[in-house]
């Protein structure tokens, strides 16, 4: 059986022989016709005239496209239509697609898009938090508002009180591969469109409503992303879009590929956002009352940003019980790239907000900061006697185990011993410092729009029993179609040898949805297994008419089928059953049960489990420079019964690092105008080799998932990259030994920022 | 121009005409040969890395995607198609990749492959240097060290060895100029002084893929051998100004171990075994991470035209922003590097610790008698325009006692060598600050005081 066995990546020797495919390495007609977008020069403004002649005057330039010239609905738009592809007079932040060109090669589009002559009346743009406020510029009608208990006057009796403020950068996914997308035009008014998207159903829609046709014409497939961290959720829309209108107004194959550059200053990145708090507490730690308010830049468009600050919200609590609460949410609007998914959905922002009051409070009180987070977990599962506490959203927390998990980082990490050495080092060194954290992790799985809870899988078994499995996850290096095969491989009683898995295929599962939410295994996997099921019983019902035995004894394992007096070879049973005319091929289709939301009351059961971890992280910082090391981390991770260890250590070794990432050295920088300066890996610094941690110990917490969940497993995806922010609160107990102010250390801690927060530390005032 | 070299074991040729065609290029869109991908298109991610391996026989992990195709005429090159054996057997570095889940998504496997390939050929076993010009976003890396160690046990398969045999000459076309010697191109440039000289190509390959510009003239640089010579001259090293970051980096380690580490900082592995010291001096950038150091050390700079030459300490080559005393016609031919300068200290702050650009670059080289400072030489990158010395404050610490309270007192007065601007990778203030707790830092580093953050582990 291949089940929770660490095998390697499906694509494993692809990808190490540079024989794995991605978009652009599809072999394509010499006719092919290359894209490029021309952007918008200011953040906002009013386009007067255009003047595209220099631009189609380029030799080798076959179209030129502007807003007016597209046939149908302009807009690719993942939520509210409010997205065109191509602006239409009103300009709404830097980097805005205002006309697209279509040529011979790469370079020529890209030169020719240079080439443009505009005049625009140039608008005062909306940049800052603080402006989108002062001028009420918004989505939705006003903020969000969850709340439990009575926190205004919960706060007001508070032993002490606390306030601070939290402001923390945005994150470019920098998937290694940037956005592409091929169209192939085809007969009576058929797209065929390969992509770099976790949505292929969704790029099945645009594509459909941007060409008017209906969606059985278009089929979108996808092999594997280079990447995709919810970079590819909504994002690939308009170069797929871009690609099917050249496409069919030219009839030639068209294929569209960012440039590093442009796809920075195009694409959304994660949500920047500011959280203030206020917290009332005990003399132990424990907090009685709690109000943060979230300010969310979200862009020019409404794209994901709703659900992204929801799921903050969501995350408000992390892992602990807060009796009185109030989370208010503002979701700003800004004439900047429209903010989009990123690993974590708002989650890591929520997250962050209480494990940093979680720090002050330890702060002020002198108390070791593991000890005043124990203080206010949520209780363990095993430790529930009446009615479980419930989250800021009424959900009752009935799966908890980080007391236990916690307990166990404690003792593996020996994180008393080596905080008493870190003090110790922080007496005898001025110039570099050290500091240690614990922060836990409990993440919600299920997507918040509940009907996305769906999945559908087709299994089709040839007659010379190789099998064949699609569904309607992507492949973006996480390993989902490698886990969906083991489940496969343990459902059909065949070896892995035995089976592959498809290209992700809109016209194999229909209405999927985005590969997100971290929920591929838990939903595709689940669809796999039904089909299988379906599968089985036809065949055991063919053994068992043929041999005369009882369903219920027939076995399926190891490539055999298996009965009370007969064990017959799998190819053999197939050869049978087709002869016999048995239907080979089922779907199947999955949907969570057991959840229901009301995002506008906040109040229900979002997600069917929590997914939960813990790390201990340490670092050391040099006070003279602010420069820093990740030392050490421990990870205890919890994906339940694990499909796939290996799979699953590199979702959480990788989501630390991005993280950790996040929090430190990938900082966003835009200008007064709206311009983004650090718009390649040049200005934008991603974690390099040597800035994973010296030690890395990480390790799952195999208990099975206590939801009926794909063989007792749980989703992996997105919760470890919340292990980073230990990274986080390790610099921040650093600098709090450099003096006896809490810091205020601001994301992302760079260099410059820390040094800074020692300022502040010390007492010397600087304003972050 | 055509092009001759060996890819992957076999003879090649391409035709180039413009000269700027870059092999990144030509192996995706011209041949076919996808397996090497583009990233990011300037050299900093890595996922385009091939093995050049040129006349010494030693590979060198390069980003194709900024490398012109008249620069491997001649060369050996291996992409990652060429990595495994004829009969299809894997490389160590392929089959360890595989057994420690190195790989998620994939897209810079190749480019890791590669890079990790070249260290394995050549014994390297500082995988934080050696791949710190490969950026993956889903790893974390340490599945990927963990490959590169598991590798090194394993001996390098015999289908890495290039076969030297040689390729056809490279000849030079109406527009194109390959000089073999520096008598050559001193001729042709000053006949030509519009030209474009490349030789390294790491900062030229830019302008080139993101600024699209197109060249009148282009001269490579890389065929002229006695360019390319490092020469002990005993008090000093002549170091010819193609000279890579790499085979500078050789020659100092064993002076200056403090120049040392900060090169291991300058750019990447890809980078440094492409780019030279005369192209870091030539194009004056305000940030290059050389520049600093040598004038720190009263580096003496070699300009040619024609059959003239003129010296010049090497601060004073540096203008204003981007403009250098260099006369039409004229390049920079070599450097005269001191060899006694054993108080040389360099330090960097940049925003991430590897393959960044600097946001601060000081070098320190103070000399004291008897417990006074006789004399000081400081440099900066990162504050000013230009690569420069801090002359008030050499002047102010000369004649002083050595001792903290005198750099304590001291260090402001860079305020009045300096005032450093605001930009994506630091603010002033932070510049400022920064560049003067580099003169604390020396004071506590040349007195055996604990400062270095890579020397702290768990």
């Amino acid at each position: 059986m291949t089940l929770a066995k660490p095998l390697p990546h499906d694509a494993a020797f692809q990808h190490v022989s540079g024989t794995a495919r991605y978009v652009d390495d599809i072999p394509t007609p010499a006719s092919t016709l290359h894209l490029a977008f021309g952007l918008s020069p200011v953040a906002k403004g009013e386009i007067k005239s255009l003047n595209l002649t220099a631009v189609r005057n380029v030799k080798g330039v076959h179209l030129v496209l502007e807003a007016k010239d597209l046939p149908f609905t302009n807009d690719v738009s993942p939520s509210a239509h409010d997205e065109p592809l191509l602006a239409d007079k009103l300009l709404h932040y830097a980097g805005q697609p205002i006309f697209l060109v279509i040529a011979e090669s790469h370079l020529i589009a890209r030169k020719a898009a240079k080439m443009a002559e505009f005049e625009i009346v140039e608008g005062v743009p909306i940049l800052s938090i603080k402006q989108a406020l002062s001028s009420d510029s918004r989505f939705e009608s006003g903020p969000r508002v969850y709340s439990k208990g009575a926190p205004d006057s919960a706060l007001a009796t508070a032993t002490h009180r606390l306030d601070g403020s939290l402001n923390l950068g945005g994150q470019e996914h920098f998937y290694l591969e940037g956005q592409a997308a091929l169209a192939l035009p085809g007969e009576h008014g058929d797209m065929v469109i390969h992509a770099s998207t976790q949505h292929p159903t969704e790029i099945q829609h645009k594509v459909a409503e941007a060409l008017n046709i209906a969606q059985h014409a278009v089929k979108v497939e996808v092999r594997r992303m280079g990447g995709g961290f919810g970079g590819k959720e909504s994002q690939g829309n308009a170069l797929a879009v871009a690609c099917a209108i050249a496409a069919m107004q030219t009839g030639l194959p068209c294929k569209m590929r960012y440039d590093r550059d442009d796809d920075f200053i195009i694409t959304g990145k994660r949500h920047d956002c500011q959280i203030d708090y206020e917290v009332g507490f005990d003399q132990h730690g424990r907090i009685q009352a709690l109000k943060f308010t979230h300010y969310f830049r979200c862009g020019w468009a409404q794209d994901l940003s709703l659900p992204v600050a929801d799921r903050a919200m969501l995350h408000a609590d992390n892992a602990y019980d807060l009796p009185h609460v109030r989370i208010t949410s503002h979701r700003l609007k800004t004439n900047t790239q429209s903010a989009t998914a990123f690993r974590g959905f708002g989650g890591p922002q929520g997250m962050i907000g209480i494990e940093r009051v979680m720090d002050h409070i330890s702060h002020f009180l002198r108390l070791d900061p593991t000890a005043v987070r124990l203080k206010n977990y949520y209780p363990d599962m095993s430790e529930i006697n009446e009615a479980p506490a419930t989250t800021p959203y009424n959900m009752p927390v009935t799966d908890f185990i980080l007391g236990e998990m916690t307990q166990s980082i404690l003792s593996s990490s020996s994180y008393s011993a080596r905080k008493a050495s870190v003090a110790k080092w922080n007496a005898e060194n001025s110039t570099l410092k050290r500091g240690i954290a614990l922060s836990p992790v409990k993440f919600g799985i299920s997507f918040t729009l509940t009907h996305l809870n769906q999945a559908g899988a087709l299994i089709q078994i040839y007659a010379d029993g190789s099998v064949l499995i699609n569904h309607g996850g992507t492949e973006m290096g996480q390993g989902l179609f490698q886990k969906v095969a083991q489940v496969a491989s343990r459902a059909l009683g065949v070896t892995q040898s035995m089976i592959r898995a498809s290209a992700t295929d809109t016209s194999k599962v229909p209405n999927t949805s985005a590969t997100a939410a971290s929920s591929g295994s838990d939903l595709n996997g689940m669809a796999v297994q039904v089909a299988c099921k379906v599968l089985q019983q036809r065949i055991s019902a063919h053994v068992s008419k043929q041999q005369g035995c009882p369903e219920d004894l027939i076995l399926f394992s190891e490539n055999m089928v298996t009965g009370p007096n007969f064990k017959l070879p799998w190819l053999e049973v197939i050869k049978s059953a087709y002869e016999n005319r048995i239907s080979l091929s089922a779907t199947g289709f999955y949907k969570t049960p057991s959840i229901e939301w009301d995002r506008i009351k906040g109040q229900g059961r979002p997600f069917l489990y929590f997914a939960y971890g813990v790390s201990v992280t340490e670092v050391v910082i040099d006070v003279l420079s602010g420069e820093n090391r990740i030392l050490r981390c421990d990870i205890l991770h919890d994906c339940g019964n694990s499909l796939n260890p290996a799979l699953d250590i590199g979702q959480v070794e990788g989501g630390f690092v991005q993280g950790a990432g996040w929090l430190t050295t990938e900082e966003l920088v835009w200008d007064d105008s709206g311009h983004l300066k650090t718009h390649a890996p040049s200005t934008y610094k991603i974690p390099a080799c040597s800035d994973r941690p010296e030690v890395f110990n990480v390790s799952l917490w195999n208990a099975p998932n206590s939801e009926n969940t794909i063989y007792r497993s749980k989703a992996v995806g997105e919760p470890p990259l919340m292990h980073g922010i230990s990274a986080f609160l390790a610099i921040s107990n650093a600098v709090s030994a450099c003096g006896s102010n809490y810091p205020h250390l601001q994301a992302p801690a760079t260099a410059e920022e820390i040094f800074f927060a020692i300022k502040r530390a010390k007492g010397m005032t600087h304003e972050f | 121009m055509k092009i001759s070299f060996r890819l992957n074991g076999a003879s090649v040729s391409a035709i180039a005409p413009t000269g700027t065609e870059t092999l990144l290029e030509y192996l995706r869109q011209d041949i076919g040969l996808c397996g090497t991908k583009e990233g990011c298109n300037e050299g900093d991610c890595g996922a385009c890395s091939v093995i050049v391996t040129g006349k010494d026989g030693v590979p060198q992990a390069m980003n194709a995607c900024i490398l012109f195709l008249p620069q491997i005429q001649g060369r050996s090159v291996r992409t990652v198609e060429g990595i495994s054996g004829p009969d299809g057997t894997l490389h160590p570095v392929q089959e360890a990749m595989i057994a420690q889940h190195g790989a998620q998504c994939g897209f810079c496997t190749p480019g890791f492959i590669t890079t990790m390939a070249a260290a394995h050929a050549n014994g390297e076993n500082d995988f934080d240097t050696a791949l710190a010009g490969n950026l993956c976003r889903c790893t974390g890396y340490a599945p990927i060290v963990r490959a590169a160690e598991l590798a090194n046990q394993k001996p390098v398969p015999k289908w890495m060895q290039e076969n030297p045999e040689l390729v056809s000459k490279i000849e030079s076309s109406e527009t194109i100029f390959c000089p073999k010697s520096a008598d050559e191109l001193a001729h042709w440039y000053k006949e030509n002084p519009s030209a474009t000289l490349v030789a390294g190509g790491t900062d030229i390959g830019l302008w080139v893929t993101k600024q699209m510009r197109d060249f009148s003239k282009l001269a490579f640089l890389g065929h002229a051998e006695d360019l390319r010579q490092i020469e002990d001259c005993g008090d000093y090293l002549q170091v010819g100004a193609t000279v890579t970051i790499a085979a500078l980096m050789t020659a100092i380690q064993p002076l200056y171990p403090s120049f040392y580490a900060m090169l291991l900082r300058y750019g990447s592995a890809q980078v440094r075994n492409a780019a030279t010291i005369g192209g870091n001096i030539a194009n004056g950038s305000p940030i290059g991470d050389g520049p600093p150091a040598l004038i720190a050390l009263g580096t003496t700079l070699i300009l040619r035209q024609g059959k003239n030459y003129r010296r010049m300490p090497l601060e004073d080559y540096f203008l204003a922003y981007q403009k250098q005393d260099r006369l039409s016609g004229e390049f920079v031919e070599s450097i005269e590097l001191r060899k006694d300068q054993v108080n040389l200290r360099c330090y960097k702050l940049s925003k991430r610790f590897d393959q960044d650009i600097s946001a601060v670059c000081g070098c320190i080289n103070i000399r004291t008698e008897d417990k006074i400072i006789k004399s000081a030489r400081i440099a900066f990158g990162g504050m000013a325009a230009t690569p420069a010395r801090a002359k008030i404050t050499e002047q102010a610490l000369v004649g002083m006692e050595w001792s903290l309270q005198t750099f304590e007192s001291t260090k402001s007065v860079l305020l009045k060598d300096f005032s450093p601007m605001s930009d994506a990778r630091a603010s002033a203030a932070y510049r400022s600050e920064s560049a003067q707790n580099m003169l604390l830092r020396y004071f506590n580093e040349i007195q055996g005081a604990a400062i270095n953050i890579l020397e702290v582990h768990p």
